[in-house]
C-alpha cells in the first residue's frame, strides 16, 4: 500500500504551502529524509524531506499549486521492511523539515514565542472533550494552537472552544490567531474593469495582508512620535564603521536602534508584552523582529535574546539575518518568537511612519530617516542629524505616557551615546 | 407530614416494616431493652417482644452468621452492628457467606438480610480510631452485597424500608453525625426509595461533585460558598454505592465536563477511585479536566483529639478549594 | 460429662425400634456413600476431575445420626465431608456426581463451587463454604427461625474437630445454648485437621466436654457404630422437639483416606495408625453386625451391591455427559433475578 505523504505543518500559523518544485519524479527511489520537494509558504521556503523511504509512486500536487497543511501531496510505496507501522507514525503526518534551511535550530524557547506554545504539540494537552469538540467542528490544529485559553496555564477549556464555535457560526471575525486567509481577504467587492489586470497574490503578500488586516481589526492602535538628535550616534558610527567592516561587521544604524530599543524595553517591560483576555503576558525574553524588505515584500526575522547582545553582537546577527532573508534562506526559527518589532522605513526616506503592530505583540517601533535639520540647542540654532522615532502600540495594554517614556528612554540613549555603550 | 430527625426515620422505617411483616426481626448488641446505643430500636422490645428484638451476645460474626441462617429459614433479619468499626470480626460472614449465598447456590438460596452500621467520624463524633471508621469501600468491593448510604431524612426511611424488603444482603450505612443533626418533613404515608438511583441535590453547570452520606452536607455547603464566585457546582448524592447509578454519574459529567468525588473514607482505593475510573472509562471524551478526589487522609482512621480529627476530615474549606481548582483548570 | 457408648451387642437394633428393612436401607446408604466416594477418587486419579475431598470413614456417624431426623421436614447444614448425610437427606448419586464434574445442572452450585460443597434447596440442605465453622452459625440461625416461627424443624449441622477451634464455632455453641435451640451439633472427630493431630488442636481429649460450658449436653459416640450414632441422634432429636435445646454429638470417626486428593497422609500418619483406622471402618463394622444379626445374607449383599454399582455407574456416566456451565451465565445469580 502506498503511503500518503502530507503537506507538513511547517511552522506556527502556517496553514498552506505551495509546491515550488518536485525534487523527485514518479518512479524515483526516495531515501528516508531525502529531500522530496521544495515548498514555499507565506513565511519560509523549505526543502521537505521525505518522511519515509520508498518509491515515489505519484505526485498529487503539481508544481506551483498550493495546498492546505495536511493535504496529501504524494504517494510513496514503502519498502517491505518498513511495513504499515511506518505509515502510521507521526513523521508521515507532521514531518519535521530536515533539509538544511530549516532544521538546524529546531528548538525555540517558548518563553519568547509570540503565540502560546502550540497546544497540539507534544507536552501540551487538550482535554479529551476539547479534542472531541475540535474534531466534531472541524477546527484545524493551527486554530486550536492559537485560540486564547482561559484555563489554568492558558489551557484551552471547553468554554473557550464553545465560544469560538458559537462566534464562528455567528459569522463573527476569526480569532486572533486564526490565520486562515478567508476571513482576512477584503470583503468589499472589487471588480476588475476593462484593461485592469489582477496581480495574483503570492503567499507572502497574502500573509502580510491577512496579518495586517487582523491587527487593524483587533488592536486599537495608538501612536507616539519623538524627535531624536542622532549627532552622537552618527559621529561615533562614522568614526568606527570602517574598522568594523574590516572585522567583517556591517555597522548599520539598525543595530543601534535595536540596542536602544532593548534598553528601553528593559526599563519598560510592559512594552514587551502581548494582550490576552486573562491579562497582559509580559515576555521574559526580548526577541526583536526586524522588518527586512525582500523582492516579494517584507520578512521579519527575529534576533533572539537581543538584550543579551552587545552592539557588535546585534550587528553580526542582523547582518546574518539580512543576508539570509535576501537569499530566501531563513529558517522557521528565524521568523518565529518575536516579542517586539522594529521597522526601518527611514532607509526608503520616510520621515514619519506609523507602522501596524504585529499580532501577538504590544508595539512596533518605526525608525525614520536621519535628516539634517536646524534645531535649537542651548538657545542657539544648530544643524543636527535628526530622526523621528514612532511607536505604534496596542492601547489595550498601555497608554501614551508609557509609550513616551519608552521613546524618551531611547532618545536619552541615543543622545548620550558614547564609546563603550 | 411530620418533621423527623434522621434517627427517627431509621427507627420508623424498621418499626413500620416490623408491623407490616412479622418475619422481620432485629438483632444486635443492646437493641433490646435499651433500644440500641443510638436509640434506633427504642420501644421495639416492648412492642414486638424479645424473640423479634434480639439482644445478641457480644459477637459480630454471630450477629451476621445467625442472620444468614434465619434468613435461610424464612425470617427477614435486620442485623445491627453497633459501630461500623466492629464489623470486621464479621467480615468473613459478610463477604464469604452472606454476599455469596445466592451465587454459590446458583440462585437456589437467597440472603435477605439488612446489616445496619453507624459509621463515620468528625470533630463532633469524638469516635477515635474505633468509633469513626468508614467501611464502604471495603464492602462495596464485594459482589453480591448492596451498599446504601443515605443522606436525607426522607431517603433514610425510604431506603431502609427498601433494604429490608430487598431479597439480597444490604449493608446500610448511617453516618452518626446525621442522626440528630438534620430534620426534615417526611410524608406520613408509606413510601419507598429504590435502591440504586442517585439523586441530583443541586443542579449546576461548572463541574459535578459526587458525594454520599455526611459528605453531602459538607459538599453542598462548599458549593454554596463557591457559587458566590461564579462557580456553579452540580452536587450528586450517590445514595447507593452498590449497585451504582453510573447513568446519572455519566450524565452529569457529560453535562458539566468536570468531576470530583468527596468521601470521608481513606483516599487510597476509596470509593472515589471507582467513580473516577468509571468516568475515565465511559466518559473520557466528555472530560475537560482531571477527576479529583477530596477524601479522608490515608491514616488508619479518624484520631480522637479535635485538632487531629479536624485534620483528617474533608472540610468545607478543602472541598471548596478543590472546586475552585477544578473550575479554573 | 462425656458418655461413652461404644459397646456393640446383637439385637440392639430391635431395642432402638429398627427393623430389618431399616437396617438394610442404612447399610445401603453406607455402602452407596462409600462406592460413590471411591469412584470419585478413581475419576480424579484418571484425570477426569481435578479434585476430590473424601468422607470415607465418616459414613457410619452420618447415616446413624441422620436416620434419627425427619428427612423431609428437618434441615441439614453440612460440611465438606457430609457426603453420606446428603445422600440420606435426599440427594441422589447423580446430584453428587454432577457436583464432582462441575456440570451446569449441578444442584449444589451449578458448577460454581469446588466438589463436596453440597446444597439442595428442595431437600433443605443449606449451602456451604470453605472457610470452616461458618456453617455452625448458619445452623443455629436456621434453628432460631424454626423456633421463632414454631415450625418444629430440627437442624443438624456438622463439623470436623479441627474447626471447633474457630470463633464461629464458639459463638454458635453459645447462641444455641442461650436460646435452647432445636439443633443437633455434630462433631466428626477423625483426629486430624489435615495433618494436625488432636493433641495440638485442643487441651481436652473430647470436644464434647465443652458442651457443658454452653449449657447443654455433649456426648461422645463411636462413629463406627452406626446404631450408637442413631441412638445418640434419637435422643438429640427428642430433646430438640421437646424444646430442651441443643445436643452436641461428638462422633469418633476414622479418616480412611488422605485429607483430599492434594494430600499425602503417609507423610504425617504412621502406617500403624492408618492400618488401625481401616480396622474401624464403619462399613465393615456394620456389615459384621448385620451378618451376625442375620439381616444381611449373601443374596441380599449381592443384590445391594449390584444396585449400588449400577447407580454409581449411571451417576458417573450421566454426570460426565452433562454440559458444562454456559460461560454466558458466569454473572448470573449475583443478585436476585426475580
Amino acid at each position: 500500500m502506498p503511503v500518503e505523504i502530507k503537506l507538513p505543518q511547517l511552522g506556527e500559523s502556517i496553514h498552506e504551502g505551495t509546491i515550488a518544485r518536485w525534487l523527485k519524479k514518479p518512479g524515483d527511489r526516495v531515501e528516508k529524509y531525502e529531500p522530496l520537494a521544495e515548498i514555499t509558504t507565506d513565511k519560509v521556503n523549505v526543502e521537505m524531506p521525505s518522511p519515509i523511504g520508498g518509491r515515489l509512486v505519484e505526485v498529487l500536487v503539481a508544481e506551483g499549486e498550493t495546498r492546505q497543511v495536511g493535504a496529501p501531496i504524494a504517494l510513496i510505496e514503502t519498502a517491505v521492511a518498513e511495513g504499515p507501522a511506518g505509515s502510521s507514525e507521526a513523521p508521515v503526518t507532521t514531518p519535521v523539515p530536515a533539509a538544511a534551511p530549516v532544521s538546524s535550530a529546531a528548538s525555540a524557547p517558548s518563553a519568547g514565542a509570540v503565540a502560546p506554545p502550540p497546544r497540539t504539540a507534544a507536552g501540551v494537552r487538550l482535554s479529551p472533550l476539547v479534542r472531541k469538540l475540535a474534531e466534531e467542528h472541524r477546527i484545524p490544529a493551527h486554530v486550536l494552537d492559537a485560540l486564547p485559553g482561559t484555563g489554568a496555564g492558558g489551557r484551552l477549556t471547553k468554554d473557550d472552544l464553545l465560544r469560538y464555535i458559537a462566534d464562528r457560526a455567528a459569522g463573527a471575525p476569526a480569532p486572533p490567531a486564526d490565520r486562515s486567509p478567508s476571513p482576512a481577504v477584503p470583503t468589499a467587492a472589487v471588480a476588475p474593469g476593462t484593461g485592469d489586470e489582477v496581480m495574483k497574490l503570492s503567499p507572502v503578500r497574502r500573509a502580510i495582508a491577512q496579518r495586517m488586516a487582523q491587527s487593524k481589526r483587533e488592536i486599537p492602535h495608538a501612536y507616539g512620535v519623538i524627535e531624536v538628535d542622532m549627532h552622537a550616534v552618527v559621529t561615533w558610527r562614522e568614526a568606527h564603521k570602517d574598522a568594523w567592516r574590516r572585522d567583517g561587521v556591517a555597522l548599520t544604524y539598525t543595530a543601534f536602534f535595536i540596542r536602544a530599543a532593548c534598553e528601553a524595553l528593559r526599563a519598560n517591560p510592559v512594552v514587551n508584552s502581548a494582550w490576552s483576555e486573562e491579562g497582559v503576558v509580559l515576555r521574559r525574553a526580548i526577541n526583536i523582529g526586524v522588518g527586512i524588505a525582500v523582492d516579494e515584500g517584507l520578512v521579519v526575522p527575529v534576533i533572539r535574546g537581543a538584550d543579551q547582545l552587545s552592539l557588535s553582537g546585534v550587528a553580526r546577527a542582523l547582518d546574518d539575518l539580512t543576508r539570509r532573508a535576501r537569499a530566501g534562506r531563513l529558517t522557521l526559527d528565524d521568523i518565529q518568537g518575536g516579542t517586539f518589532t522594529l521597522t526601518n522605513p527611514g532607509v526608503f526616506g520616510s520621515i514619519w511612519s506609523m507602522p501596524i503592530v504585529v499580532p501577538g505583540q504590544a508595539a512596533i517601533l518605526a525608525t525614520d530617516a536621519i535628516v539634517k535639520r536646524a534645531v535649537v540647542r542651548d538657545d542657539a540654532i544648530a544643524i543636527r542629524p535628526v530622526m523621528h522615532l514612532g511607536l505604534s502600540f496596542d492601547h489595550r495594554i498601555f497608554d501614551g505616557a508609557v509609550a513616551m517614556r519608552f521613546l524618551n528612554h531611547m532618545k536619552e540613549w541615543f543622545e548620550t551615546f558614547r564609546d563603550g555603550r | 407530614m411530620a418533621e423527623l430527625r434522621y434517627l427517627d426515620a431509621i427507627r420508623l422505617a424498621m418499626y413500620e416494616e416490623m408491623r407490616r411483616d412479622e418475619r422481620v426481626v432485629v438483632l444486635g448488641e443492646d437493641v433490646g431493652i435499651k433500644g440500641g446505643v443510638f436509640g434506633a430500636t427504642d420501644g421495639f422490645y416492648a412492642e414486638f417482644g424479645e424473640a423479634r428484638v434480639l439482644d445478641t451476645p457480644l459477637a459480630e460474626s454471630l450477629i451476621v452468621g445467625t442472620a444468614i441462617g434465619m434468613a435461610a429459614n424464612g425470617l427477614v433479619p435486620i442485623a445491627e452492628i453497633q459501630f461500623a468499626d466492629f464489623i470486621h470480626p464479621a467480615f468473613n460472614q459478610v463477604v464469604s457467606e452472606a454476599a455469596r449465598i445466592r451465587y454459590r447456590s446458583n440462585g437456589a438460596f437467597g440472603c435477605p438480610i439488612t446489616i445496619r452500621a453507624p459509621y463515620g467520624g468528625g470533630v463532633e463524633v469524638h469516635g477515635g480510631l474505633y468509633h469513626s471508621q468508614s467501611i464502604e469501600a471495603t464492602f462495596a468491593h464485594v459482589p453480591g452485597l448492596k451498599v446504601v448510604t443515605p443522606y436525607t431524612v426522607y431517603d433514610a426511611k425510604g431506603l431502609l424500608k427498601s433494604a429490608i424488603r430487598d431479597p439480597d444482603p444490604v449493608l446500610f450505612l448511617e453516618h452518626k453525625r446525621l442522626y440528630r443533626a438534620i430534620r426534615e418533613d417526611v410524608p406520613d404515608d408509606e413510601y419507598l426509595v429504590p435502591i440504586g438511583p442517585a439523586a441530583v441535590r443541586r443542579p449546576g453547570s461548572t463541574l459535578t461533585a459526587f458525594a454520599y452520606g455526611q459528605m453531602l452536607h459538607e459538599t453542598l455547603r462548599a458549593a454554596e460558598r463557591v457559587a458566590a464566585e461564579g462557580i456553579d457546582v452540580e452536587v450528586v448524592d450517590l445514595r447507593t454505592l452498590k449497585p451504582l447509578d453510573t447513568e446519572t454519574i455519566l450524565g452529569s459529567v457529560r453535562k458539566t465536563s468536570k468531576a470530583m468525588i468527596v468521601y470521608e473514607d481513606n483516599r487510597f482505593l476509596g470509593f472515589g477511585a471507582e467513580v473516577a475510573a468509571i468516568i475515565a472509562e465511559e466518559a473520557f471524551d466528555a472530560l475537560d479536566g482531571p477527576v479529583l478526589r477530596v477524601a479522608g487522609l490515608d491514616v488508619p482512621a479518624v484520631p480522637y483529639a479535635d485538632t487531629l480529627a479536624a485534620a483528617f476530615m474533608p472540610t468545607v474549606d478543602r472541598i471548596a478549594e478543590t472546586m475552585r481548582r477544578l473550575a479554573a483548570y | 460429662m462425656a458418655v461413652h457408648k461404644t459397646r456393640v451387642h446383637l439385637a440392639r437394633h430391635e431395642a432402638l425400634g429398627l427393623d430389618t428393612g431399616d437396617l438394610l436401607e442404612m447399610y445401603y446408604y453406607l455402602a452407596l456413600a462409600r462406592a460413590i466416594d471411591e469412584r470419585m477418587w478413581v475419576l480424579q486419579r484418571a484425570g477426569l476431575v481435578p479434585f476430590v475431598i473424601s468422607g470415607q470413614g465418616h459414613e457410619g456417624a452420618q447415616v446413624g445420626v441422620m436416620w434419627a431426623i425427619d428427612r423431609e421436614r428437618d434441615w441439614l447444614v453440612p460440611f465438606y465431608r457430609s457426603l453420606a448425610a446428603c445422600l440420606v437427606k435426599g440427594m441422589t448419586p447423580r446430584d453428587l456426581m454432577l457436583g464432582l464434574f462441575s456440570r451446569a445442572n449441578d444442584p449444589s452450585s451449578g458448577g460454581r463451587q469446588m466438589p463436596a460443597h453440597w446444597a439442595h434447596n428442595a431437600h433443605k440442605i443449606f449451602t456451604t463454604s470453605s472457610p470452616v465453622a461458618t456453617q455452625y452459625l448458619h445452623a443455629v440461625g436456621v434453628a432460631y427461625a424454626a423456633k421463632l416461627r414454631g415450625t418444629g424443624e430440627v437442624v443438624v449441622t456438622s463439623i470436623g474437630e479441627g474447626s471447633t477451634s474457630q470463633g464461629d464455632w464458639h459463638e454458635a455453641m453459645n447462641f444455641a445454648g442461650i436460646h435452647r435451640l432445636p439443633v443437633i451439633l455434630m462433631v466428626e472427630n477423625n483426629r486430624y485437621a489435615i495433618s494436625v493431630p488432636t493433641r495440638l488442636q485442643m487441651g481436652v481429649p473430647d470436644v464434647a466436654v465443652r458442651a457443658e460450658g454452653y449449657g447443654f449436653p455433649g456426648i461422645v459416640v463411636d462413629g463406627s457404630d452406626v446404631l450408637a450414632c442413631y441412638e445418640a441422634g434419637c435422643e438429640a432429636v427428642r430433646r430438640a422437639r421437646a424444646d430442651e435445646g441443643p445436643t452436641l454429638i461428638e462422633c469418633k470417626v476414622e479418616r480412611l483416606t488422605a485429607h483430599s486428593s492434594e494430600d499425602r497422609q503417609e507423610k504425617y500418619r504412621p502406617t500403624s495408625d492408618i492400618e488401625a483406622s481401616r480396622s474401624k471402618d464403619p462399613l465393615v463394622v456394620f456389615k459384621h453386625y448385620l451378618e451376625h444379626a442375620g439381616v444381611l445374607d449373601e443374596a441380599r449383599y449381592t443384590e445391594i451391591h449390584a444396585r449400588i454399582r449400577a447407580e454409581v455407574t449411571d451417576a458417573t456416566d450421566y454426570a460426565e455427559a452433562q454440559p458444562m456451565p454456559d460461560p454466558s451465565t458466569v454473572a448470573r445469580h449475583v443478585f436476585f433475578e426475580g
